[in-house]
This record gives C-alpha cells, structure tokens and sequence, in this order.
C-alpha cells in the first residue's frame, strides 16, 4: 500500500514555529511594563527578532535529548555504585576533591538555575527567553545529580553531609557564593555576560573538561558521568552567553563600552574563581593528566583569544587583566592550596603535603616558579609536621571586598610580594586582593560594600551559636566558628592521620582480599 | 590570525564513528585522546556533515544526537538539518 507521507519541516522552520511564532506581544499593558528590566543598564535593543538560537532546540526536542542523557547518566552512576565504585579511586585522598567540589560547585548551579530563571522571564525575545528557561532547567538538573552521584560517597567518608547549610557561611565558598550574588543582581544583560561568557566560556571548559577527565583517570566513574553530562549542556550555555555578547554589539554601536565594562570585570572575576579549580587539578587529584597552567593556555589563553579576535570586528579589546593572568597560571595554584594546608581546622576535607613524585611532577609543570618560589615551602612544613609541629593558622582570613578570596596572591611582577589594595569609602576602609577588583568596586562602591564575607561576620559577633555572650570581654570568635559552621571535627586537619585514611585502607584490603 | 574552531566529546561507539567523519571531512583536523573523552581541534572551520557520519555509523543520524555526546565546543555555531558548522571570523 502506498503511503502519503507529508515532507518533514527543516530545522529552521521547526525553530520559527515551534519558538517565535508562539510568542505574541502583549495588548493589555505596554511590553515595556511587561518587560520592565531590560533597558535600565543602558542597553540599547532595537529588533529583538535579530536574536536567534544557532542550536535551533525546540523543546520537544529539548526534552527528548535530555531525558536520554538523565538515563544514561544514573545507569552509569547506578552500576559504580553497586559495584564499590568508591573503592575503585587511585587513593583515599582524591575523595577531598568531591568534598569541596560539592561545597562549591552544586549550590552555583541551583544560583545559575535561578537566575536563569530571572533572567529568561525579562528577555523579549522568544529566541532567548526559550533559551534561557532551558538553561534555568539543566543547571537545575546539574545542582541535584551533583549531588546525587556524590551522596554515595557520603555513606562512607566525613565531611560532606552539611554542605547545604555551609555554603553560605563558610569563608573558602564564599568566592563563589559572591560571583553569583554580584551576577543575580546585576540587571538581566549584565547576569548573561557574568554567567553565559565568564562561568560558561572561562570556567565550566576548565572545571567540566580536563578536571571531569582528571576524575575519570583517578577512576571517578560517578564524578565523570555526572561532569560530562553537565558539560553536553554547558556547550548550549556558553553558545547562548556568545549570542547575547554578539547580538548586543550588533544591535547598537552605544552598547559596546558596556559590554566592554562587563567582559573585564567578569574574566576578572572568573579568573579568581578558577584559582581554586586549579588548585583541584594540580593537588587534589593523585594521578594527573594536565596542569591547571596548560588547561588555562588551551581554555582561556588560546580559545579566549579566539574569540577575542572575532569580536576585534564590533570594536571589543581582550580583558584588561588578560596579562595579569598569564602570569598568575604559574602561581595562583601554590598558593591556593598553601592558604588551605594552613588551615587545618577551617575545612571540612584534608589537606597534605604533596608526596615526593608529586613535588617533581609540580617542578616539572611549573619550571618557572616551582623550585623558586614554593618548592622549599612544602619541605620546610613537611619537616615541621615530621617534628610534630604541623602548621596550623587559627585567625581568621583577610578578605578581598570584591571576589571575597583571602588576601594570598603576588604583586604584579614580585612574586615575594603580596598584593594588597584598599579605598576608603565613606569613611571607612576596604580591602582588595588586586587592582582589578579594587576597580570594580570603585565603580560600584554602594553594591560592594554589602558584600557578605564571613570572617567579618565572625569577628562582629555574628558566627556564634545563640546563648553565647558575644560581649563578654573574653569572647573569641575563632572559639565558636567550628559549631556554626557545623564542622565535622572527623573531616577537618591533615589527611594523614584520618579516620578516612583508615577506612579506605582497611575497605579496599577487604575488596582486593578474602 | 588563524584560530581553532574545536569540539571535543565523551568517547564511545557513537562518537568514533563521529570523529572518523569529522577528520575526513577536515583536512588540518588535530585529534586529542584524553582521558574519557576526546578532542579534536580544526583550524578556523570545523564542520560535522551529516551524511559523513551516516555512512560511518550504517544509520541514520540526526544531527541534533550530537548533543548527548558533546562535551563542549569552540567558534560560532551554525546548525542545520545536513550540517553541523563552528567558526571563527568568517
Ligand atoms: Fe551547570
Ligand atoms: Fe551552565
Ligand atoms: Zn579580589
């Protein structure tokens, strides 16, 4: 029997119909009331249909791909499970990268998800407004199979059970508790360069890729599935924050200096958020496949000015602080993981020094700055800790008002010198970690100085458990941190020693043994 | 200045096929095996044609499969229902 079959539309048509062709403009109020967001940064959009999705995803094909990629996903998470996968890492000690990952990255993804939210709710167009819900749903899909492919470790190992209520108080997640804050409440054009350009292009293509492949190496089945599945979605983001930089720039010649202005200070603050991503890939996972030095030339150096180039054609530059970061790759990790091996109270995972093949493998990465600069810093604490006498900083850390790092990094040029900056604003004096983040607070002095930075919080009297006299002349606050923060005494200090040192051993020896 | 459009994605059976018709298809193409996943780096244009992969994999293939296995990508994007495009300054 002969069967009529009507022509399949095109991607193209697909698109229009199933997107824009569904969008009206609204008669009742004015679109400008409806959309009341989108003009007060100074953003100038004239044809809103200008705007269109490369990936030309509709939603049902939206939702046809991600649910095959959620079946794949908790298939592979449900067999390591089974299996003992947990077992199955190089070594006991890359269990502390899943401890800080899941700090630090699940609660930005919920943040991305809400503010995409936002965001997607004031773009006129149809085009970004689809594109943007999608998004707002596959960071939200990222922050729960985060944490679903880690609750498994969480049966087994210290420290990770109060990462929801530490996130908002603990001093080291406080960077990217505050990139988020910054972004949320900039206007809606400022969210999409912030999130779609600087976390998407800079961050995610170093975290997602050679970091997620760095777990996969160290036999991290769970860690892996979870981080290339969120990175099949983050293609589609950082394709939407490129279309919004260019659509932008098309629409008027006027929106150039600020998107400018927003391509600066978010590489900046990118950068700072990535040290302790760096930090990941060249201490806490015990086999390597790359050093944060070379995935920044690859990511952000070569492919940053890839893109740099390309925008050269509607006037843009390359960030101010590109310099700045090439010469920091060879630093910004030493000194990350320092400013945590000193802090052995203050973390709900461990650190440690590097063994003796690791330290050559960081003289050989680094050539430059290793043996200079932090080689002798790890053996003189080695032999301190061999002395009984581990470093252990009790005071609390000294804050960047903008990025809200500890105040660690080199002066431009000295690395013997640390850099430090201040503004005295209204009277009272603020402190940077850099000349760029002394900038964009000076640009936006009223936003900054809310900035949240926990180590100030604890000295006002802020960080104590209720009953405590704050007042009394003898209060210390470094005494009470530990129970706000609701830290595991078990999952703090050096990780030899440990009892998940112990348990890992004595697991694996039960795997491997009759 | 010439810049590399790339690709890069979790490595599988579908995906092999995939990289054999990328590199067929783009004479230049670098490819780069890392753990879990592979790259592949092309200069100034990289295209996936849909066809190419067609042939490789004995089936059909709709371009938009590609999303399940990507891993992330670099240059403008231009999809259709036959090809796959990234490129810098064109
Ligand atoms: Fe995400
Ligand atoms: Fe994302
Ligand atoms: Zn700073």
């Amino acid at each position: 029997m002969d069967m009529k079959t009507s022509k399949k539309l095109g991607l193209k048509e697909r698109y229009t119909m199933m997107t824009r062709d569904l969008a009206w403009d609204t008669t009742y109020q004015p679109m400008d009331k409806v959309f009341p967001q989108v003009g007060y940064e100074g953003i100038k959009i004239h044809d809103w249909d200008k705007w269109e999705d490369p990936f030309r995803l509709t939603m049902d094909a939206y939702w046809k791909y991600q649910a095959e990629k959620e079946r794949k996903l908790y298939a592979i998470l449900d067999a390591f499970n089974q299996n003992n996968g947990h077992l199955s890492v190089t070594d006991g000690r890359y269990i502390n990268v899943l401890k800080l990952f899941l700090g630090s990255t699940p609660p930005l993804e919920l943040m991305a998800a809400r503010g995409f939210s936002m965001v997607g709710r004031q773009m006129v167009g149809a085009g970004p407004r689809v594109a943007c819900q999608m998004q707002a749903v596959d960071e939200y899909r990222h922050f729960q199979t985060q944490i679903h492919s880690i609750s498994n470790y969480n049966k087994f190992y210290n420290g990770m059970d109060e990462f929801a209520h530490q996130q908002s108080r603990m001093w080291y997640l406080s960077d990217g508790k505050s990139f988020f804050d910054d972004a949320i409440t900039a206007g809606p054009f400022e969210f999409m360069v912030a999130i779609g350009f600087a976390f998407e292009y800079v961050l995610t293509n170093i975290l997602f890729v050679p970091f997620i492949s760095g777990a996969a190496y160290n036999g991290d089945m769970a860690a892996m599935t979870v981080g290339f599945s969120a990175q099949s979605d983050e293609a589609r983001h950082m394709t939407l924050g490129l279309e919004c930089i260019k659509f932008m720039l098309e629409q008027d010649p006027d929106n150039l200096a600020i998107v400018q202005r927003w391509i600066d200070k978010w590489t900046w603050r990118g950068t700072r958020k990535l040290a302790s991503v760096g930090m990941m890939m060249d201490y806490m996972l015990p086999k390597r496949i790359m050093s944060f030095k070379e995935a920044w030339e690859i990511y952000f150096e070569q492919n940053g000015a890839a893109l740099f180039t390309d925008l050269a054609r509607y006037g843009v530059t390359i960030p101010k602080c590109f310099a700045q970061t090439v010469e920091e790759k060879e630093h910004v990790t030493h000194q990350s993981w320092l400013g945590f091996y000193m802090k052995p109270e203050s973390t709900p995972f461990h650190t440690w020094i590097p063994g003796p093949d690791e330290l050559d493998w960081l003289s050989e990465k680094y050539p430059n700055t290793f043996d200079k600069y932090y080689r002798p810093m790890y053996e003189y604490l080695d032999a301190q800790e061999k002395a009984g006498n581990r470093f252990n900083n009790k005071t609390q850390p000294m804050n960047c008002q903008v990025c809200v790092n500890t105040i660690k990094y080199n002066e431009p040029g000295d690395p013997m010198e640390m850099c430090f900056r201040e503004t005295v604003y209204q009277g009272e004096k603020f402190h940077f970690c850099s000349g760029h983040c002394q900038e964009i607070f000076e640009d936006e002095p009223e936003k900054y100085i809310q900035t949240y930075i926990s180590s100030h919080q604890a000295l006002q009297g802020n960080c104590a458990p209720e009953g405590v006299d704050t007042h009394a002349p003898d209060f210390n606050p470094g005494s009470h941190i530990a129970d706000y923060w609701r830290l595991d005494p078990r999952a703090t200090g050096d990780f030899n020693g440990s009892e998940d040192q112990k348990n890992f051993a004595a697991w694996r020896d039960l795997a491997t043994k009759n | 200045m010439t810049s590399n459009a790339f690709i890069a994605f979790q490595t599988n059976d579908v995906t092999r096929s995939i990289v054999e018709a990328i590199v067929e298809d783009n004479p230049g193409a670098i490819v780069v095996e890392q753990p879990a996943m592979v790259k592949i780096d092309v200069p100034d244009r990289l295209v996936i044609r849909r066809t190419s992969v067609e042939e490789k994999l004995g089936r059909d293939f709709d371009l938009q499969e590609l999303q399940l296995h990507l891993i992330t990508i670099s240059g403008h994007l231009d999809e259709t229902d036959d090809e796959f495009t990234l490129s810098w300054n064109s």
